[in-house]
């Protein structure tokens, strides 16, 4: 079986947001990046069923700045075969980036595409839903249990309160939730086979987005709180506050 | 003049508080325009009765689409479904609440549509005719300020953010077509867990514990204290606890889990990581109890109380039973 892995390189999700002073983006300096910690799981998945199934291939393919090949060598180092790097700026617009991957991953010979169910930097939970529609193909998000015998697949995907089960035919596009799995930390030998393994490079050019980036802001600092008292004592106080001031009581 | 287009999802019959969240929404953007609000619901057969009472929501317009094979979401029929009225139609607004449902139909409408899709929308209004919407990313560190291009905006919105529809005058309601639509997927079954109890990202009120809570045996205290704060409180959980098997990972609140915008977010045991600040900051009131008076999260608190949680939380939940009993 071949998969085929969509990542994307993030700022780490313990990073102090600072944003450029003309409002354009993320002021870059001092920000640690990573493997999209939800694409993660979509790796996982891809190894352990070439692992289990002896054959197959995992290719990884990443959208965005030159940088973008440290991350991909992470993957590689975690167990995926090859990598390709659609190089570009990147943009905030998930349905250019959608359309520039499906481009990438029609023709290829592919029975699952893996996507994390959303990327920790532009939220949007929208790039796997696209891709799936401009390939034709089924797709499931949110997935944190996945099953496939022969050529059909059966998904378990988080819903409010609970889970739905979905049923499709491969191929497929799956984006995927915590739960699934157990991501692995790349082993010393990994991290020596990925220098070696292929990864291949392509400028692209993304289409013009129909909704426009105007401008990055921090949110309003926290207006400053009380402490109302410690211990017990203070729970009279607490709850009068929130009822009397508050008004959430 | 063009309208505004909202999806409704009903529930066992009934209309949720997100879906009225988005109609309320659409018909503010379509009076904008001078536009009529047209709402899409889609269910099993019996689902237009539901939708009467969505049309007493102020709605002009409302669509319904049944069939057996949607007794539970069928993405791909709804997404075509969809997508094919906002072709037939005028819309210049397409809302979706951001529930499961909404996330995972609104991209597929944007891609058949060829139109961006702006999720988890926290502000929208008008400039010179354009829809510009304003929303969180980094999973709330830092929020953008989007502008639509001429056509439809394709949008979800975050729960608890927008006015939920009041009462307006009956509109009409029709039938929807769905004649040749079929799904690439089939939903199969839905497992509900707890449904007495509403999920994380529903409540208007989120009690959440971490590792200062000491152990998965001890939640029946927070558990009082939902139970306490009434039918619209949830449980939440950190990062910490989720990781340790505490929690399940559906309780999460953070970047790597749910970012949550209820009225009132109760922190307890929970130091504040910085994840952790991104997911629940926007909470209209929070209340941090921890022992650690240098807990990062009192800076972000509201309301802050220095104490044994153990000790704290019996007390306060008797003391929200009274002050709510007094009502």
């Amino acid at each position: 079986m071949n998969t085929i892995v969509c990542m994307k390189r993030v700022p780490d999700s313990a990073t102090r947001v600072r944003v450029t002073p003309d409002g354009a983006g993320l002021d870059p300096a001092g920000v640690k990046y990573v493997v999209n910690p939800y694409d993660e799981f979509a790796l996982e998945d891809a190894i352990r069923r070439r692992e289990e199934a002896g054959e197959g291939k995992v290719t990884v393919v990443a959208l965005g700045p030159p940088e973008t090949a440290e991350s991909i060598r992470q993957a590689l180092a975690m167990g995926a075969d090859e990598g390709v790097l659609l190089a570009c700026a990147g943009s905030h617009d998930a349905l250019s980036v959608a359309r520039a991957l499906a481009n990438e991953i029609r023709g290829r010979e592919v029975d699952l595409v893996l996507f994390g169910k959303q990327a920790i930097d532009d939220d949007n939970m929208q790039v796997p839903q696209m891709v799936a529609e401009f390939l034709g193909l089924p797709c499931a998000t949110v997935v944190v249990g996945l099953e496939i015998a022969g050529r059909e697949a059966t998904a378990r995907r988080e819903v409010e309160g609970g889970h739905e089960v979905v049923e499709f035919p491969l191929p497929a596009v799956v984006s995927t939730q915590k739960g699934l799995n157990e991501p692995r930390y790349p082993s010393l030998k990994g991290i020596m086979a990925a220098k070696r393994k292929p990864l291949e490079q392509r400028d692209v050019t993304l289409d013009a987005p129909t909704i426009e980036f105007l401008r990055l802001d921090e949110p309003p600092a926290p207006a400053a709180g009380r402490i109302v008292g410690e211990g017990v004592d203070a729970v009279p106080e607490l709850v009068r506050a929130l009822r009397d001031e508050a008004g959430v009581l | 003049m063009p309208g505004a287009l909202a999806y409704a999802e009903i529930r066992e019959g009934a209309v949720s508080r997100a879906s009225r969240e988005a109609v309320g929404l659409a018909r503010r953007i379509a009076a904008d325009a001078g536009g009529e609000t047209h709402v899409v619901a889609l269910g099993p057969p019996g689902t237009a009765e539901a939708a009467a009472a969505l049309a007493g929501f102020g709605a002009d317009h409302t669509y319904v689409g049944e069939s057996e094979v949607l007794t539970l979401c069928q993405p791909d029929i709804a997404a075509a479904a969809i997508a094919r009225l906002v072709e037939a139609g005028d819309y210049d607004a397409v809302i979706f609440a951001a529930t499961a449902q909404g996330r995972d139909i609104a991209p597929r409408v944007g891609a058949r549509l060829g139109r961006s899709v702006a999720s988890e929308v926290i502000e929208c209004r008008r400039e010179d005719g354009a829809i510009v919407v304003r929303r969180p990313m980094y999973a709330g560190k830092a929020i953008a300020t989007l502008r639509f291009t001429p056509g439809p905006a394709v949008m979800t919105i975050r729960a608890n953010v927008f006015a939920p529809a009041g009462e307006g005058a009956a509109g009409e309601i029709s039938n929807l077509d769905l004649d040749g639509l079929e799904g690439r997927v089939r939903t199969a079954a839905l497992e509900q867990g707890d449904r007495d109890r509403l999920d994380v990202s529903e409540a208007t009120t989120i009690v959440s514990g971490g590792r200062g809570m000491q152990g998965p045996e001890h939640w029946p205290l927070l558990e009082a204290l939902v139970e306490a704060l009434g039918d619209e409180a949830a449980l939440g959980a950190s990062r910490a606890v989720v990781d340790a098997g505490w929690r399940p990972h559906g309780e999460q609140v953070g970047q790597t889990g749910k970012t949550v915008s209820p009225n009132l977010y109760f922190a307890v045991g929970i130091s504040g990581a910085i994840q952790h600040l991104a997911g629940m900051r926007t909470a209209k009131v929070i209340v941090a109890i921890n022992r650690d008076a240098d807990a990062p999260i009192f800076g972000v608190a509201d309301y802050g109380l220095v104490g044994d949680v153990f000790e704290v939380l019996p007390a306060l939940t008797e003391a929200v039973r009274e002050a709510r009993s007094g009502d």
